[in-house]
């Protein structure tokens, strides 16, 4: 039935008995996502597709990128955020590229090692890469297994400070075999041999331009402001903050790309300008990391011009319920593990909390195709999304729950047991969208028979590590907080925010500084058990299922309440084609040699 | 005359020292460091951090920080950016020419449009024109920039899409150079002109009823030689400082009009080192404003002496 309607449409509008904003409109109220119904409307409109030229090298002129926050620094082992890994992607390249279901395919490598063809060793203590032969760097020398180990002294020097650091810290050497052939060896037995060399954090670096550089004088390389590497085009010039202009590198290993002479990406301003340049003035041909309001957004796609590129693996804003008492002052700090909540160590009150909460109203409202309801706090790499969950709001259930475990409601018609109020304080960063999410679970919690205070702190006092700010995600001196944590490859760094094998080492608290991962100080022998068999389990399918009980065993025990499993949204122009760019583990520029216009 | 010269720069210095150690303790104790970006990262572990901060010098205390900054700083070197390690003052003189361009084309068209204005103000006062100006100036006034620059985005760029509104310094046509330009000049023209109208008109008014006016007209002399010889003259010198107090702003941007349009000046500068806690560039730029500022206010007293006679320097 429904299919039927959309098919008349596209046919009126075919026939222009429609136009495009109200076949949009249409879609929309038949349930159809406004990405795929523009999709759909762009394909009817835009006449016979023509057949698909060979595009020879530098032939299409200049494609500019547009950045909301500029680069700085153009080495990504010494990035200071994502724009910089994207800038240096441009020039540099992996041996593998990751997707955002975790699928590795080959870059610079010549094929991805697995253990039926001998590349990964059956005791997962090592893997062996095949580099692709005859490639060259920009300057014309020979791409060797000796980059490929350099790139691993340069990183794991403490005193470099490569901030992809943590990817490398579980080898112990890396070695040449021969000029095509490197051989990583780890510490311990590990299913996760591709965090390093792999994706966003895994760019090769030229030996010969950073052999002096090794160490604490790292950052005073002039590769910094002026990369060069294997990939498609190299740094013509550089203002930090501002703009990098790249051109095409004449070594490049495929003679009839890259497409355009020239690439500018500019930095700078604000994202609804940047969304505003591709949609509405055309000024750029891709716009990065559109966080806009969602009404805003969708009505600037009206202007038919542009495409937005939405791609989970943003992480999961979810909000974080202390386990313990953040009023109470115990040996000189609050929310001390020697104490526990009034209430949020309560099971019964966190699932009621967790059932009192508006996902789908804060999706449809707030996010729009920027990110989708989930119930999972684990959704990427996309492999170990459960389906053992359920996502449903029910307040009859979670007013049920409390009256079960004996909290009443008071002449305020706040809920308390033993002397002990339901009073909430709930902090976030200071953000528009965020303001609004916290309005949307206080309306939910307040219906509960909860007072809920809102809060917000700086983003730049509230994520930072100062032991001395009480203010931080880390000290945790309020009832519940909201934040995103982000995704690696591997699940093992994200699932330690909920992991306290040793307590006194992976809790966040005074005496660690506050640089323990598990900042709920939520404590369960069955996590536990299950991350200590998912970072060892060698066989995939194994894993896989490891983690998503893992993710089970902490959705239901609430050790946190997952809200929506955010995108991240770029544009391009309608006649950009960027191919499979996007990616969770990966930066949108990373295949710009296939980048091309066509039309 | 060189003598008062000499003791004002020597009085200046001990401003200037203050002016810097203010500068840099509120920049040193504001909250967030240049890694807070990096806080929630999983792969920068707390010893990383630690050499990272240690590179950057941030791990000592912070008047060994400060005597550190000043003493490079009197011989010469202003230091790196933390974010992209490049030297300041070559990163300042990469933004200087735009903001010179930008800034300094949008002064001279706010004095060009407002010292006639302001002059037709006076002299017909009451009159049509003078309540058109007066208007148009309390419309400049009023509206701040980052308004009347996303209005002129949305008429020029998105609805008749003429102009550009996205700066870009790799433009070198002069037509895509002028078009480029011709609203960040406008918006801050519109600013300036207007608060500069309103004190040329009202310096004419003051002087237009003095004695020497009646005195030049009694001699018999026509209205248009006595306005521009007798007070247009007189009424320009208060004008001439007001300008020079505000020339400063051309070396140190505009911050707000750059960041609507993206224009890469010292302004927008100034906004990204300030949420990347970028110390070194920060000083540098606020240390080099502390001093054009004093510098000019010297200038300005100065010329102020040579264009009015009867003040004298002791």
């Amino acid at each position: 039935m429904q299919g039927d309607d959309v098919r008349t449409m596209l046919k009126d509008l075919r026939n222009h008995r429609l136009t495009r904003r109200q076949a949009a409109a249409r879609m929309g109220e038949l349930g159809l996502s406004l990405v795929t119904a523009w999709a759909l409307i762009d394909r009817v409109t835009a006449g016979p597709a023509r057949a698909a030229a060979a595009v020879g090298r530098g032939t299409q002129g200049t494609l500019k990128l547009l950045y909301w926050q500029a680069p700085t620094i153009l080495n990504p082992h010494l990035a200071n955020g994502t724009k910089d890994f994207h800038a240096a992607h441009v020039t540099l390249e992996s041996l593998l590229h990751a997707d955002t279901a975790g699928n590795l395919t080959p870059v610079l490598a010549a094929e991805v090692p697995s253990i039926a063809n001998g590349g990964v060793a059956k005791d997962g203590r090592s893997v062996t890469y095949k580099l692709k032969p005859g490639v060259k760097w920009a300057d014309g020398r020979p791409f060797t297994s000796d980059d490929v180990v350099f790139t691993y002294h340069y990183i794991s020097n403490k005193a470099t400070g490569a901030t992809t650091y943590g990817n490398y810290d579980d080898i112990v050497k890396v070695e040449p075999i021969d000029a095509t052939t490197v051989k990583i060896t780890f510490k311990n037995p590990t299913p996760f041999w591709y965090r390093a060399f792999v994706g966003e954090n895994g760019m090769i670096v030229p030996r010969h331009a950073l052999d002096p550089y090794v160490g604490s004088n790292s950052r005073n390389a002039p590769f910094n402001l002026k990369a060069f590497g294997t990939g498609p085009y190299m740094v013509d010039s550089f203002r930090p903050g501002d703009l990098v202009t790249y051109k095409i590198n004449p070594y490049y290993r495929d003679p009839n790309k890259p497409a355009f002479s020239q690439v500018q990406m500019k930095g700078g301003g604000d994202a609804v300008s940047a969304a505003r340049a591709v949609f509405e003035t055309g000024e750029y041909d891709y716009a990065w990391n559109l966080q806009v309001e969602w009404p805003v957004l969708s009505h600037m796609m009206g202007s038919g011009r542009g495409v937005l590129q939405p791609e989970p693996g943003g992480g999961v804003e979810c909000l974080y319920l202390n386990e313990t008492d953040p009023n109470k002052d115990v040996d000189g700090q609050r929310s001390s593990l020697k104490t526990k909540h009034p209430f949020l160590s309560d099971l019964k009150v966190r699932q009621a909390l967790a059932l009192a909460v508006d996902r789908q109203t804060m999706a449809t409202q707030l996010y729009g195709e920027a990110g989708d309801p989930t119930a999972n706090l684990l959704t990427t790499p996309s492999k170990y999304y459960s389906k053992n969950t359920k996502m449903a709001m029910d307040l009859d259930k979670a007013n049920s729950l409390l009256d079960e475990a004996g909290w009443k409601r008071g002449p305020d018609g706040v809920r308390e047991k033993n002397g002990v109020k339901l009073d909430v304080k709930y902090v976030t960063s200071v953000n528009s969208l965020r303001q609004k999410e916290q309005q949307i679970v206080k309306d939910g919690w307040e219906k509960l028979g909860g007072r809920v205070t809102l809060q917000s702190v700086d983003a730049g006092v509230y994520f930072s590590s100062s032991p001395g700010n009480t203010d931080t995600i880390t000290h945790f001196y309020r009832d519940v907080e909201m934040f995103t944590d982000s995704f690696d490859l591997s699940p093992v760094s994200y699932m330690e925010q909920w992991y306290s094998a040793d307590p006194a080492k992976d809790i966040a608290q005074k005496e660690n500084n506050w640089s323990g991962q598990n900042l709920v100080r939520w404590q369960n022998a069955e996590y536990n058990k299950l991350f200590d068999e998912g970072v060892k389990e060698l066989d995939p399918q194994k894993n896989t299922q490891i983690w998503i009980q893992a993710n089970d065993v902490a959705v239901t025990q609430v050790a946190g309440i997952p809200l929506i499993n955010r995108k991240s949204v770029n544009a391009r122009v309608k006649n950009l084609q960027t191919g499979p760019n996007m990616s969770a583990f990966d930066d949108a520029t990373w295949n710009m040699a296939d980048w091309k216009r066509v039309g | 005359m060189t003598k008062y010269i000499l003791r004002r720069l020597l009085t200046s210095i001990p401003t200037l020292i203050l002016i810097s150690m203010a500068v840099f303790a509120i920049v040193a104790l504001a909250p967030g460091d240049p890694l807070s970006g990096l806080a929630t990262n999983p792969d920068v572990p707390a010893s990383v951090r630690l050499t990272i901060l240690h590179q950057m010098g941030l791990d000592q205390p912070l008047p060994i920080r400060y005597l550190k900054w000043a003493e490079s700083w009197l011989l010469g070197n202003w230091g790196y950016s933390f974010g992209s390690h490049m030297a300041v003052t070559r990163l300042l003189l990469q933004r200087l020419p735009t903001d010179l361009w930008v800034l300094g084309s949008s002064y001279l068209v706010a004095v060009l449009i407002a010292i006639p204005i302001g002059v037709i103000s006076a002299v017909r006062q009451y009159s049509l024109q003078d309540q058109v100006a007066t208007t148009f100036a309390f419309i400049g006034y009023s509206l701040p920039t980052f308004f009347t620059g996303i209005l002129m985005i949305i008429v020029f760029s998105v609805k008749l899409h003429w102009l550009p509104f996205i700066y870009n310094v790799t433009v070198h046509d002069p037509i895509g150079v002028l078009k480029q330009a011709i609203m960040p000049v406008a918006v801050l023209a519109l600013f300036q002109s207007a608060s500069l109208t309103r004190f040329v008109r009202s310096s004419m008014l003051d002087n237009v009823a003095l004695d020497y006016v009646r005195t030049a007209r009694a001699k018999g002399l026509a209205q248009g030689r006595v306005i521009r010889r007798h007070v247009l003259r007189n009424s320009l010198i208060p004008v001439v400082t007001l300008i020079a107090l505000q020339l400063p702003g051309v070396f140190t941007g505009a911050v707000v009009t750059e960041q609507i349009f993206r224009v890469p000046g010292i302004g927008s500068l100034l906004i990204a080192s300030l949420q990347n806690s970028d110390t070194p560039v920060l000083m540098a730029i606020a240390f080099v404003a502390a001093i054009l500022v004093v510098l000019f206010n010297l200038v300005a007293d100065v010329i102020y002496g040579t264009l009015d006679p009867r003040i004298r320097y002791g």
